[in-house]
């Protein structure tokens, strides 16, 4: 009896919501990326996003180079936006907004802007596209990134920043 | 490529979106409040999220190019997402740490999060929006002053 129970407290401590809702989700986010790619070879992400909508306003070069799939991805992200609203109005029902201060939203953003770019990828090019080709610097990447997140997350948490 | 594409390439990209975006709205991560609660250790659940989409590409990745040469759409053979690594990797890894710490968020679960009604967001999009330009507008003079081209990435 005790014994049955232990793994179950501990399954409960470490998924206070259950794993439901992130399984279920994550095999949806992982099925979004393999329609793209099977019918187009594409393994998309969605950080690229934001230089190449740059690209319409900014001759800058590097931006330029992305001219070519700037459409596109602009199509993928609205997809983003309208798959998540029909999550919103038939599960989630109605609006959600958060209380993480605007200043953390801000500041965290240019963060992400710069690094996910300079670092070749984000949490779904990187993480969910790179990490399922078993690429290794898409494996240090996430590395990288899970690690220094948490200890800022922790540190800011620290420091008494709430929420 | 753009002018002669398959009439179907932007439907697909568009339910690729539709799906990709509300498994980000269902998992929850369009929330900055639950990934910041993985990154304090108080709920683990993104983990699944996070190995649960690498899985499914995983197996579509290893299968396809054995299945098939090209994707019909494009023609574009199917490959598996690899770049090159070099210290960018890392720096910038390492920047975006600082940022998915501080705010919660990252690209593809902030659209996802205006998705969802949350419209304060908009506070880490043009902050996205600002620190791509930034890190463009330098790399740009940078390449610039350089006669070698930049490796594309």
């Amino acid at each position: 009896m005790f014994t049955e129970l232990v793994p179950l407290a501990l399954t409960a401590e470490l998924f206070p919501n259950g794993i439901f809702r992130y399984a279920v989700g994550g095999l949806l986010v992982g099925l979004g990326a393999v329609v793209i790619y099977m019918g187009t070879g594409i393994p998309a992400g969605a950080s690229t996003f934001l230089e190449s909508t740059l690209s319409y306003v900014s001759d800058q070069s590097r931006f330029q180079q992305y001219r070519s799939s700037r459409d596109w991805r602009i199509v993928f992200t609205l997809g983003i936006i309208l798959g998540a609203a029909v999550y919103a109005v038939f599960w989630q029902g109605g609006t959600w907004t958060t209380d993480v201060q605007p200043w953390r939203l801000l500041l965290g953003g240019v963060f992400v802007g710069i690094g996910t770019r300079i670092g070749k990828g984000c949490t779904s090019g990187h993480g969910v596209c790179g990490v399922g080709s078993a690429s290794k610097t898409s494996i240090v990447g996430v590395m990288t990134f899970l690690l220094v997140a948490i200890v800022t997350a922790q540190l800011v948490q620290a420091m008494g920043v709430s929420p | 490529m753009s002018g002669n594409r398959h009439p179907l390439f932007m439907p697909l990209i568009f339910v690729g979106g539709l799906i990709f975006g509300f498994g980000l709205g269902f998992s929850h991560m369009a929330r900055p409040e639950v990934v910041l609660d993985f990154l304090q250790f108080d709920d683990f659940g993104l983990l699944f999220v996070m190995f649960g989409a690498a899985i499914v590409t995983g197996i579509a990745f290893a299968i396809m190019p054995r299945v098939g040469d090209r994707a019909p759409l494009t023609g574009r053979a199917y490959g598996r997402r690899l770049k090159s690594f070099d210290r960018n990797v890392l720096i910038g890894g390492a920047i975006f740490g600082v940022g998915w710490g501080l705010s919660g968020i990252c690209p593809g679960a902030a659209y996802a999060s205006l998705g969802i009604g949350n419209f304060t967001i908009l506070w880490a999009l043009v902050g996205m929006f600002a620190g791509a330009y930034i890190q463009g507008y330098w790399r740009s003079q940078r390449a610039a002053s350089e006669t070698t081209p930049a490796g594309a990435d």
